[in-house]
């Protein structure tokens, strides 16, 4: 909430509405994207970026700096093995360096982060195909279906034209959340009364093909991998979209909630393994969570970050960018 | 993915060999790997201190006796810990008070609140025999209020309509007159998802409460939270004064650190856990199977407990009885005992319950084969006529190449399966003749990895 106000004086002369439907123009873009960003990870940077200083203060890279460095990662959620491998590469560096003031060591640390999560800067380029097919995925409560909205919000203010497919056929009013998202963004949803997700996907890529549509979302319940046949119905709506357009799905994105502890790297996998992962989704990045699993998930199974979700407002999911996500951490 | 915390015990715990008490230094690396192993299943860092402590006052001077290795006594003092941290047993809801009881539940989005309130509801008219009546404060997300009103139309219960244009507030007050016109005798009241820092919105449900003045105002907690399930949970048992939580998504494959979090922080019992997507998908929440759990020994007595649910009473005395009477063990019997576990969940979600060293060795077959396994046996059995299935000597050559057609597998499949069924006949066998302490050693040699 702190963030939401400093975001707001920060920055008067932008859109003081966060659901503003007109992107500001391009040369602020940046800029604000970048305000917006520090202010949702707020509370990141307050939690972290503050016991950092101190640290740092220091001056030098002994044991108990490294000590306390690890408790602080892993209570980012950065889990052991990526917290290993960050305070590997900022011993070798402080060494390699002679890095002694505490100004080189916050640096040293940002550069070692900022390596590991450039790898996951690749935005999603969508003019490859038309229509190009994306599959949304993710298990219950990840934020899937919001997601859907931000997305299509964001391809319309690109001047593409979207169209939603209402694949959540198991929960109760998923369907009827597209449809109330899709009227908000004028889009247009395919549903079916019941049934399996599989055919609903199908129509709407059929129809978007007749349409002469840039874009379609599938939407797809939330399901945990641990429940083996819904991994199975999963990996069938990959099959028959394939079976609707060879080429596709083009992009089969996985939702995570960055709340998640550990278990978020097995949902990478474990999805990766039925549907083909290509890229993730972060939602979730404006609470008290700081999404250090990202930097877990770049170590053990790297997959590109498509976009990060940092507020409620329907344009506040956007590219990530790792310059920007560790800057707005270690600033 | 993780080692449980016996392996990497055991590591460690090379060097105690041979000592007869656990003392502050013999201990310390033992105690990384616990703390290491708590952090890895996500509990949060204060709460791993927390107990990290009390582990080492009461680990220190613990006597290692009998056999009992001193990792194993670590292990023991541990777990023992960590449940007598979780609430000793389980507690239930409370609603003895003038009707209606109110439900308020709060928490983050995408917790699972909505369908925890339809599960609650449905587990209270069934085992409770109580009127229940659901009502949505949700009026933010889309089709919220729509979700409630199919997962009530589900649970069978009442739901009162509220609409998004209305204040939460309102809506709650008019649920409450209404509940109490109706003789509802408990009121289960959903919020919308909010993240703590969210100022206005904590607000809001602060004065929700102070309105409803709820018996029960249950936070619902994602079991694949991480680190920050401890901030989460601070700030809401900070505005809210909490007398439960409910932990959701069990069924997935987390460790469920965060439960030990919350309960960290807000001192509250854990008094139900959400476990699949259906709505009898609720289940009592037990903090030493939990325990188990989090320190990735398996959820050993979930298993059994399924086991129970899984089998009909009436098939199994009747089995009983046979193996008694000293009758053969034939293919109806193989058949159906693959039913009932398939009943319980199929091969693989029992692996989940399974300690971590043999849901290991289990695991290395690809996902999902052994499901397709069974159901492939079925279809062999489904091929057979009744003499062979009560008389499976019967079955030569030509015999099998039939059955092979029938079930649309290879010969080789209907061999395989007749060899298992041997196997598991000679079990019975011993079984029927020396009970189940012959059984078990049987067992043994069959599983090197038991010790």
């Amino acid at each position: 909430m702190f963030g939401f106000f400093k975001k707001s004086t920060d920055k008067k002369s932008d859109s003081p509405q966060p659901d503003e439907l007109t992107p500001p123009p391009a040369t602020t873009t940046a800029l604000s994207w970048r305000e917006r960003l520090k202010a949702g990870l707020a509370r990141t940077r307050a939690q972290l970026g503050g016991k950092l200083k101190s640290i740092f203060a220091r001056g030098k890279v002994d044991d108990e700096l490294l000590e306390e460095l690890e408790t602080l990662l892993l209570t980012s959620d950065v889990g052991m093995e990526a917290t290993q491998h960050l305070l590997d590469e900022l011993k070798s560096r402080a060494k390699r360096d002679k890095i002694e003031t505490p100004e080189g060591i916050q640096k040293a640390l940002s550069d070692a982060l900022h390596t590991l999560l450039l790898p996951l800067e690749e935005p999603l380029d969508t003019s490859a195909k038309r229509p190009f097919i994306i599959m949304i995925a993710g298990v219950n409560g990840a934020g899937k279906t919001t997601s859907i909205g931000k997305l299509a919000k964001h391809f319309q203010s690109q001047g593409l034209s979207v169209l939603l497919a209402a694949g959540d056929t198991f929960r109760a009013a998923a369907r009827e959340q597209l449809q109330a998202w899709g009227e908000r963004n004028n889009v247009t949803v395919i549903s079916q009364e019941s049934g399996d997700p599989a055919a609903v996907v199908f129509d709407a890529i059929s129809a978007a093909k007749a349409r002469g549509i840039d874009i379609v979302l599938a939407d797809t319940a939330g399901r945990l991998p641990t429940q083996l046949h819904l991994m199975e119905e999963i990996a069938k709506v990959r099959r028959v979209i394939q079976k609707a357009d060879p080429t596709g799905p083009h992009e089969t994105l996985l939702v995570l909630d960055a709340n998640f502890g550990q278990n978020a790297l097995a949902q990478v996998k474990a999805f990766d393994k039925s549907i083909n992962v290509t890229g993730l989704v972060v939602t979730k990045l404006d609470g008290t969570a700081k999404g250090g699993v990202i930097a877990a998930i770049a170590r053990q199974c790297p997959k590109p970050i498509r976009f990060i979700g940092i507020g409620e407002g329907i344009d506040d999911l956007r590219p990530f960018n790792a310059r920007d996500f560790v800057d707005a951490i270690f600033e | 993915m993780l080692d449980n915390l016996t392996q990497r015990l055991a590591r460690v715990m090379k060097t105690l060999r041979g000592e007869a008490r656990l003392t502050e230094d013999n201990i310390a690396d033992a105690l990384r790997e616990v703390r290491l192993a708590l952090l890895e299943a996500d509990v949060a860092l204060p709460a791993v201190k927390a107990f990290i402590t009390a582990v080492k006052e009461k680990a220190v001077g613990e006597e290692v006796i009998g056999s009992l290795s001193p990792g194993q006594a670590l292990i023991g003092v541990v777990h023992r810990e960590l449940t007598a941290l979780m609430g000793e047993a389980h507690t239930g809801l409370n609603l003895a008070t003038t009707p209606p009881a109110i439900v308020l539940m709060a928490g983050l989005q995408g917790a699972g609140k909505t369908t925890t309130v339809g599960k609650l509801a449905k587990l209270l008219r069934e085992t409770q025999k109580k009127k229940v009546l659901v009502v949505s404060c949700d009026v933010y997300r889309p089709a919220a209020i729509e979700q409630l009103k199919t997962v009530a139309e589900q649970a069978g219960v009442d739901f009162f309509p509220s609409l998004p244009t209305d204040k939460p507030l309102d809506i709650a007050r008019n649920a409450v007159d209404w509940a109490k016109r109706h003789y509802h005798d408990v009121l289960l009241v959903d919020t919308a998802g909010r993240l703590s820092i969210d100022e206005a919105m904590m607000k809001e449900i602060a004065e929700l409460h102070t309105a409803l003045k709820p018996i029960e105002t249950l936070f619902v907690v994602d079991a694949m939270l991480g680190q920050d399930a401890i901030n989460t949970a601070k700030a809401f048992s900070d505005a809210l004064p909490l007398t439960g939580v409910i932990l959701t998504k069990l069924d997935g494959d987390s460790r469920g650190g965060a439960a030990l979090s919350v309960r960290h922080i807000t001192g509250k019992p854990i008094k139900f856990a959400g476990v699949g997507e259906k709505l009898g998908g609720i289940e009592p929440f037990h903090p030493e199977r939990m325990a188990s759990r989090i320190l990735g020994m398996g959820d050993v007595l979930s298993l059994i407990e399924d086991a129970r649910k899984g089998i009909d009473e009436q098939k199994a005395v009747e089995f009983a009885k046979k193996l008694k009477s000293g009758k053969g063990f034939d293919l109806n019997d193989f058949k159906d005992q693959i039913g009932q576990m398939r009943k319980m969940g199929g091969i693989t979600s029992m692996l989940d319950k399974l300690p971590a060293q043999f849901a290991q060795a289990a695991g290395q077959l690809p996902v999902g084969t052994e499901d397709k396994m069974i159901r492939r046996i079925e279809g062999i059995i489904n091929s057979m006529t009744s003499d062979e299935r009560s008389k499976p000597e019967l079955i030569k050559a030509s015999r099998k190449r039939r059955i092979a057609t029938g079930a649309g597998v290879q010969v080789q499949e209907v061999n395989r399966l007749l060899k298992q069924f041997e196997q598991t006949q000679k079990v019975m066998k011993q079984f029927s003749k020396g009970g189940i302490g012959k059984l078990m050693r049987g067992m043994k040699g069959m599983m090197p990895g038991m010790r």
